[in-house]
């Protein structure tokens, strides 16, 4: 991979933040986009914006074979076995909210277990807390060992013949731990439980093969792959989604309405109410288009170089502590000394770099590691060594800045 | 290198205030408790307030956060201590004008340390980490006030 060619397609690296170059370490939050994305929207917005499914204008039909081949393009992205399979929605949270909404409201039942882990993001926490609440249901948890991974033994013991859905992120926001999901659903499935998978972290940094992970439910956002904020995908099982009722009701959605009753479209529509994320999903075929021509094997071992480059350069740093697993995703979690990471980020920002200071969205998870708040530099396609030279950089000047507090 | 912009943020008598925080620990008895967090970044304060006949007699607080956090709470504890409640508000009013750029006029009350905090109004991210303390503060008020 040419790292370099990369770099050249993201216009917004090339600029100075605070008086220098800018090192963008937070693609885990949200990636930046290609030009030919950033072209796309303005070709989708002077060309052909449209609403889709219902004009019989030139425009209408332009706008909707541009939004269906983005379903298209997803499809083949993941290998669903049907577009069918494909749901647009704005991002993983609404994604994992209509299943846990649609599917737990109609599955689950006072004695029925759902089961989770405690490195999920609030994303695949919450939408669960809040169904078992109304059902009467049991929330439970897959204990981690203490490198932040989850043993199948303990998956075996956790999940039981009363569970009726197991979901688990297949890449750690924060601890960079790659979850082995196709193991979880086929005990899962041994249970006779649905598994849903959430891909936030997983779809834009390596190859997925939906079928080959056997999960009924996956879900990902395209701004972080490369793709416009707003828009993400829930792929479903078709014979699931079939029997599962839309959560949101409204134009574009529906089949026949009478005044007192009405019936809906065939999937992937009846669970896309209202107008559809137009731009959102040609922007997102775009950057499926920009990531597969590079290829996913390519950009995952690029990024595994990158983080195993900055673990052992950062731990170089006096007072580093760096969580998770050694064998991670592209991604580093740390703390430094006592150096509050908000201070800590700060100081790096005056620098140019631009790293995730906080709880990442995963409190039980910060609870589990000790800590209020952690550092986060995460890695994309566009980034390369000089990066984690200037992040290391930045971490001797902070420990320098504030050496005489601590 | 020069820390020069980093150094309108953390002046020195921040970093003290970080370093040894005063009013740090909690008050004995019945004190008003205020639990107050900043829910996009984790920092969390526990505030203790002591209000008799409109007076604040005793501020204590304890926690977790950055510097910014809680070398705040550790000014903020020590300026309304002893002060009367409407002009601990009337100093949360001024703070809150401090940390958006505004100019203010202190009139009579006395903000001391707490001007040294004027240089997190350039940083806009971190203006929430320096109010927390304050709007706990507020709220304690309050209850105190409804009761």
């Amino acid at each position: 991979m040419d790292v370099k060619a990369v770099r050249d397609e993201f216009p917004i690296l090339h600029q100075e933040v605070n008086g220098h170059p800018l090192v963008y370490l937070d693609s885990s939050a949200t990636s930046q986009k290609p030009i030919k994305v950033i072209e796309k929207l303005d070709e989708y917005y002077r060309g052909y914006n449209s609403n889709v499914h219902r004009g019989v204008h030139t425009l209408g039909t332009r706008a909707t074979d541009e939004y269906e081949g983005a379903r298209e393009k997803v499809r083949r992205f993941i290998n669903a076995s049907s577009t069918q399979e494909v749901i647009f929605t704005r991002g993983t949270t609404t994604a994992i909210n209509t299943v846990a909404a649609s599917y737990g409201r109609a599955n689950l039942r006072e004695g029925d277990e759902v089961v989770i882990t405690p490195m999920e993001h609030h994303s695949n926490i919450i939408p669960w807390q809040q169904i078992v609440k109304e059902t009467g249901a049991t929330l439970k948890y897959i204990p981690l060992q203490s490198d932040g991974t989850i043993l199948l033994e303990d998956v075996q013991k956790t999940v039981t013949s009363k569970t009726k859905i197991v979901a688990v992120m297949h890449v750690s926001n924060v601890l960079g731990t790659i979850n082995p999901v196709k193991e979880i659903a086929q005990i899962a499935h041994n249970q006779g439980a649905v598994m849903l998978v959430d891909g936030a972290q997983s779809a834009p940094h390596m190859k997925i093969d939906v079928q080959d992970l056997d999960a009924d439910f996956y879900a990902f956002s395209g701004h972080k792959m490369c793709g416009p904020t707003g828009i993400g995908v829930l792929y479903g099982k078709k014979a699931l989604l079939e029997k599962m009722e839309p959560v949101e009701f409204g134009g574009e959605m529906i089949d026949f309405v009478n005044l007192y009753d009405s019936t809906w479209k065939e999937l992937p529509w009846k669970f896309e109410g209202g107008t559809p994320i137009i731009a959102g999903a040609v922007g997102l075929g775009a950057a499926i288009d920009f990531l597969t021509d590079i290829g996913l094997d390519e950009i995952k071992e690029h990024e595994e170089k990158l983080a195993s480059y900055a673990m052992q350069e950062m731990n170089k740093v006096d007072g580093m502590t760096i969580y998770g697993p050694e064998h991670r995703a592209g991604l580093v979690t740390f703390n430094l000394s006592d150096v509050h990471p908000h201070d800590l980020a700060t100081v790096l920002d005056a620098e140019g770099i631009a790293v995730r200071a906080g709880h990442h969205c995963a409190q039980p998870l910060m609870r589990w590691l000790e800590v209020s708040a952690t550092a986060r530099a995460s890695f994309y396609l566009y980034n390369n060594e000089e990066d984690i030279d200037r992040l290391v950089a930045g971490l001797k000047t902070t420990k320098e800045y504030f050496g005489d507090v601590f | 290198m020069s820390f020069n912009n980093l150094d309108t943020l953390y002046r020195q008598v921040i970093m003290d205030h970080y370093k040894n925080p005063r009013n740090r620990g909690s008050i004995e008895g019945n004190p008003m408790t205020v639990d107050m967090n900043n829910p996009t970044c984790g920092d969390r304060i526990q505030l203790q307030l002591l209000v008799d006949d409109g007076i604040v007699k005793d501020a204590k607080f304890d926690g977790e956060g950055c510097s910014i956090s809680l070398s705040s709470a550790s000014m903020m504890t020590q300026a309304i201590k002893g002060k009367p409640v409407d002009e601990a508000l009337k100093m949360s009013e001024l703070f809150s004008d401090l940390m958006q750029g505004k100019d203010i006029d202190e009139g009579d009350v006395d903000l001391g340390d707490i001007e040294a905090l004027q240089g997190v109004s350039k940083f806009p991210a971190r203006i929430k980490c320096a109010t927390l303390a304050w709007k706990a503060m507020e709220k304690g008020v309050d209850v105190e006030k409804e009761d």
